[in-house]
């Protein structure tokens, strides 16, 4: 072989403790190695160029550059090989800066270890064959996992891209925690009335089918080719034949189970339609507490409906679809606030969260948009706002801040001093987070304009006293002990992960963090983006965040699927497993180990049972070559003589003699 | 028949008698064998932590050693101050260092060994529920009870292993079960003065002021503690904080074993109800007699 | 009022003060909920958070001075409320230890109340209440404290008038004898 070794400087970051032109030099005396140099940045335009002109001018036909880790720029380097007329695996790399300059100190002793570090990328390099990717054809849909704003654009934009879009929503409505709001911040626009129109966009699309009450049951397959299975649960109601005209939610009599859409202030009807902008407009049975169902009486419903829809036999459907790509966009749920026995837990009824407000402030909500006191249904006058409830507290392990308490709590105070003129608001607060556009303008307004009284300090307890609640802080910046005799008390509370997301994730193959938030490719550069080829997150499945983030984030995956999907053809990785039949047994162990299922049986053409393994499926993990009793399965450019190369190249001369 | 080493602590000997003697009572009519630590000593109260750890401790550490010379794990003490400075000891004497200076105060070693609980985590966590309402003879029917707890009781929640740090229900339950109506109390938890009452009166005049007025507040008949300081604070300082804040409470604040026992029909002359300072009959005259068999 | 200056912070006093209380003070965000729950605040001259706060900044004269540490209850409010699991009540009685070492007792009354207390305990084993207020009348010059409580007093018989000294009240004067010994951290 004819080997060009490139040991590059990276600045000071590397050249700082490692003598780049001796490990050259001494790269020079290894075997095949024709050339090398040292270089100030490899990775610039001109680094890059050096390299492509000196596989033409030495005629190389493999590269080893001795720099940074893999992870930061082996495709780069391949792409530039490519571009030199090579194959793109006759490269290797040397990781001498995060392994050995970013690591110690000692120049002599840096220099000697990336010597050794180059020498056994040169001894793989030896043992390289050319790899070609195989190519494969995607499937031209989307699959959205949620119908909240993220979702919603998420799947507008791929639709309107040009993909087909099936959008999978878990409650009765699209809409998520956005279609509970009354107002938003900063404009304090009516929140369904903005929302209004992407929810009905969707219902509308021709590219987008919508399944509500549904979920995920099981995902296969492999980027560009994923086959999902929906779960649509029974709503006991046919939907191609509901009209939404609400006859039967009217008269249904038995009406004792707590609203979930209006966080549990009131009862809904056991058959029901969430809110009067509900996307789809259809009702559903609640099978807990519908008399029917569980008791065999009744049947009112029916009974009214003009168009005969209701069904009690209606059981769960499974559909199957076929996806090019999943863009996962499950939100957010609140935190549980009866952690905070202090405040409460549940015992006070004027101690309600900064959801139910919402719902108490909305004109379609339990009270009819009148602000009351959920004990004895009077005006408020005294309002407590308390802030970062399961959020910055360690002792709750919600160390994080979620980021939108701080804004909507100002939202609400302002709306209180607009529906109750002559009320007195108070927060309370540790800092106040408003970064965003005209976020800090907004919550001056809530102090300046709208009379609300910020106080710095936590609440440390609320008691009742009469039909009053005091209220227990500290003013730090007065510094000192506080008390406000409050008539209502509103818990700002949290984000904390969706119930089922850490469940939703394995089915995917996307990592929840330590708090159950997906885990992104990374934090900075690749924020919607997951690990697994073909899975992207939106909105605040991947951290706590507000609308119009979670609303650019919907967007964003938006473009990756569609970037994806714009291509004819994927590319497979070609460094994945190959079975070798000739050696091959057929004992199934490799088949048995595969975490991924990508090795299948065949039979060879005598009949007799191989393995073989699916191209696209395999990710590269090794597990099946040392499985195999026969060695008849060797991970591509990761072969067993490749990696004993490395390692016989590490060890001295005089070991490997008395080996052999 | 649960036997368990019992420290009574110094003002079970002299300002909360009562609370002693009836909790004796109640014990042996609920099959709770208390067994006396021979020779106890004061385990220092709250002087002894405001000076130094490693001498409260051993304060306490000789009394644990006794216990381990008793052959017995398991103490008991109706006293939360008590309570608080053993099981501290015994938590603090997890770490060797520490264990090693504490013995090194004493003259018998202490290994370490026993668990300390108050009485009632004893009786709630140990005496069926359905024992305690068979022997009931003189249900406290008629009267409103608001349990207080004292503030060291259950906390912090990681020492002291008993009861919900924030709204405890062992008493409320016991009451309850002796069929008085349990008042819900805001402050359970909430601190009294402690024992300022003698270097700063002010103090305890208007803590506990707090908790009588909150009493009165949800229509007690009367206040129920589990703690020598907090009863003390609350009855014979009564008359105190209605001179200092102008106010005029009336209402008997008993410990939980006097009515305990007065509902199991246990002799009065070992229930101590004669040295409450309010007049215990303000309450106990609500309570409504049971329909005598003809 | 106190101007500081950040620069003149005491190290080693904020080194001592995490030592022997365990806790890292550092992880303190001043959120207030200690003082918000703290019920003796109305007698303090800093709050629980401004003492935290003093510790932080190495304000050792200011800590060690003041009347807060002093008055104290232990009660344990801020430390099972606060959100990032500091033992304040150990930094506060810390504080006391520290203070009481370098000779402060900002309240009198209740450092000779301590000491009588404990001075009961070391002669004979266990807390004699009504020698322990004589003792206490007579070092702090308050001879009329709670005369008003005299009658109910004695009436039921609620302070008994002789001690009961223990047979082991020697071991423990031992215990009080080899604590002062050892020097200040025994």
């Amino acid at each position: 072989m004819r080997i060009g070794v490139f040991i590059c400087h990276c600045g000071s970051n590397i050249a700082g403790t490692v003598d780049c032109p001796s490990v050259a030099a001494t790269a020079l005396t290894y075997p095949d190695v024709v050339f090398s140099t040292d270089t100030m940045y490899a990775c610039s335009e001109p680094g890059q160029d050096a390299i492509i002109q000196a596989v033409k001018d030495k005629n190389l036909d493999g590269v080893v550059v001795a720099s940074c880790t893999p992870r930061m720029h082996e495709q780069t380097f391949r792409r530039a090989v490519e571009r030199a007329g090579l194959n793109r695996y006759m490269f290797e790399m040397a990781n001498i800066r995060e392994h050995v300059s970013w690591i110690g100190k000692t120049k002599d002793l840096n220099t000697g270890k990336a010597a050794e570090l180059v020498r056994m990328a040169v001894e793989k390099l030896r043992r390289n064959r050319p790899l070609v990717a195989k190519r494969f054809e995607t499937v031209k849909r989307v699959l959205v996992i949620g119908g909240g704003v993220a979702g919603i654009q998420a799947a507008l934009d791929c639709a309107d891209g040009g993909q087909e879009v099936v959008l999978v929503e878990r409650e009765q409505s699209i809409g998520g925690k956005m279609a509970k709001l009354d107002k938003t911040f900063p404009t304090v626009d009516c929140s369904s009335c903005v929302l209004g129109p992407k929810m009905v966009d969707i219902a509308q699309h021709p590219n987008i089918t919508l399944y509500t009450c549904s979920e995920v049951e099981s995902v296969g397959g492999y980027v560009g080719n994923f086959q999902v299975t929906v779960r649509r649960k029974s709503t006991y109601v046919d939907w191609t034949k509901c009209t939404g005209c609400g006859l039967c939610v009217e008269k249904c009599p038995s009406r004792k189970h707590p609203d979930p859409f209006n966080e549990n202030l009131c009862n809904a009807p056991s058959i029901n339609i969430p809110f009067p902008q509900a996307i789809p407009k259809k009702a559903a049975i609640n099978a807990s507490s519908c008399l029917m169902l569980t008791k065999g009486k009744c049947g009112l419903c029916a009974k009214v409906c003009p168009v005969k829809c209701i069904d009690f036999e209606q059981k769960d459907e499974l559909v199957n679809v076929d996806v090019g790509a999943i863009v996962v966009a499950t939100g957010y749920d609140l935190f549980d606030w009866h952690k905070y026995p202090q405040y409460g837990e549940g015992r006070y009824k004027d101690v309600i969260t900064s959801m139910q407000y919402e719902r108490l402030l909305s004109a379609s909500g339990p009270t009819g948009g009148h602000i009351k006191r959920p004990s004895d249904g009077k005006e408020p006058k005294n309002v407590v706002f308390i802030q970062c409830v399961g959020s910055r507290d360690k002792s709750v392990d919600r160390p994080y801040c979620s980021g939108f308490c701080c804004m909507y709590t100002a939202k609400q105070a302002i709306l209180t001093k607009d529906h109750i003129p002559d009320s007195q608001s108070y927060v309370f607060y540790m800092d106040i987070r408003s970064p965003g556009k005209m976020y800090d303008e907004f919550t001056r307004r809530a102090m300046e304009e709208y009379g609300a009284q910020y106080v710095r300090g936590r609440v440390a307890m609320i008691y009742p006293k009469g039909d009053k609640l005091v209220v227990r802080g500290a003013d730090t910046l007065a510094g000192t002990q506080v008390e406000v005799p409050a008539d209502l008390v509103v818990l700002a509370v949290g984000a904390e992960s969706a119930k089922g997301a850490v469940q939703l994730g394995e089915k995917l193959r996307v990592a929840p963090d330590q708090y159950g938030f997906f885990v992104e490719s990374h934090p900075k550069l690749k924020p919607v983006e997951t690990n697994t080829a073909g899975v992207f997150l939106a909105g605040a499945c991947q951290g706590p965040k507000d609308i119009p983030a979670s609303v650019g984030q919907g967007s964003a995956a938006a473009s990756k699927v569609l970037g994806l999907l714009s291509k004819a053809m994927l590319e497979s990785d070609p460094a994945v497993s190959r079975v070798n039949p000739a050696r091959c047994v057929g004992c199934g162990k490799c088949i048995q180990t595969c975490p991924f299922g990508a090795i299948k049986e065949i039979q060879d053409r005598f009949g007799n049972p191989k393995a073989e393994v699916i191209d696209t499926v395999c990710q590269g993990c090794g597990i099946c070559t040392v499985t195999c009793p026969q060695g008849a399965i060797q991970l591509e450019h990761f072969t067993d003589n490749q990696i004993l190369a490395e390692v016989n190249a590490l060890c001295p001369p005089k070991m490997f003699a008395n080996f052999e | 028949m649960l036997k368990v080493a019992y420290y009574p602590g110094c003002s079970g000997q002299g300002t909360s008698l009562e609370y002693d003697t009836s909790t004796r009572a109640v014990c042996k009519a609920l099959d709770v064998e208390l067994v006396d630590i021979p020779d106890w000593s004061c385990c220092g109260s709250s002087p002894a932590h405001t000076v130094n750890h490693v001498l409260s401790a051993a304060l306490s550490a000789r009394n644990l050693a006794q216990v381990e010379t008793m052959g017995m794990t398991k103490a008991a003490t109706p006293c939360p101050s008590c309570l608080t400075n053993l099981r501290t000891a015994a938590h603090k004497m997890d770490d060797p260092e520490f264990k090693d200076k504490v013995n090194a105060l004493l003259d018998v070693p202490c290994r370490n060994a026993v668990d300390t609980q108050s009485v009632l985590q004893v009786l709630a966590e140990n005496v069926d529920p359905e024992l305690i309402k068979g022997k009931v003879v003189k249900p406290l029917t008629g009267i409103k009870i608001a349990c207080y707890y004292g503030c060291i009781m259950n906390r912090p929640p990681e020492v002291m292993r008993f009861d919900h740090h924030e709204n405890p229900m062992a008493m409320d339950n016991l009451m309850a079960l002796l069929g008085a109506e349990v008042v819900p109390f805001p402050l359970k938890v909430e601190c009294c003065g402690a024992s300022y009452g003698i270097p700063r009166g002010d103090i305890v005049h208007r803590l506990s002021g707090k908790l009588l007025d909150a009493g009165r507040d949800v229509g007690a008949d009367a206040i129920v503690t589990a703690c020598p300081l907090c009863q003390m604070n609350l009855d014979l300082r009564q008359g105190q904080i209605n001179d200092a804040l102008r106010e005029n409470f009336r209402i008997p604040v008993f410990y939980y074993t006097q009515l305990l026992g007065y509902a199991l029909g246990i002799d009065r002359a070992e229930l101590g109800f004669e040295k409450l300072c309010v007049d215990p009959r303000l309450a106990l005259g609500r309570i409504k007699q049971p329909q005598q068999a003809m | 009022m106190q101007i500081f200056n950040l620069a003149d912070a005491d190290q080693g006093f904020i080194d001592e003060v995490e030592a022997r209380s365990h806790q890292n003070v550092k992880t303190c965000y001043q959120c207030g909920n200690c003082t918000a729950g703290c019920p003796y605040t109305f007698v303090y001259d800093y709050s629980v958070s401004q003492i935290m706060r003093l510790v932080q900044t190495g304000q050792k004269d200011a800590v060690l001075k003041c009347r807060s540490i002093w008055l104290c209850g232990s009660c344990q409010s801020c430390t099972t409320r606060c959100p990032n699991k500091i033992d304040v009540a150990q930094v506060m009685d810390v504080c006391r230890h520290m203070a009481r070492e370098e000779g402060y007792a900002t309240e009198r009354s209740v450092k000779i109340f301590a000491d009588s207390f404990l001075e009961s305990v070391e002669r004979h084993g266990r807390a004699y209440e009504l020698g322990l207020m004589a003792s206490y009348m007579t070092r702090s010059g308050r001879v009329f404290t709670d005369v008003d409580l005299a009658p109910q007093v004695l009436m039921r018989g609620k302070l008994p008038f002789k001690p009961h000294p223990i047979q082991g009240r020697e071991q423990v004067t031992r215990i009080f004898e080899r604590f002062r010994k050892g020097g200040k951290n025994a």
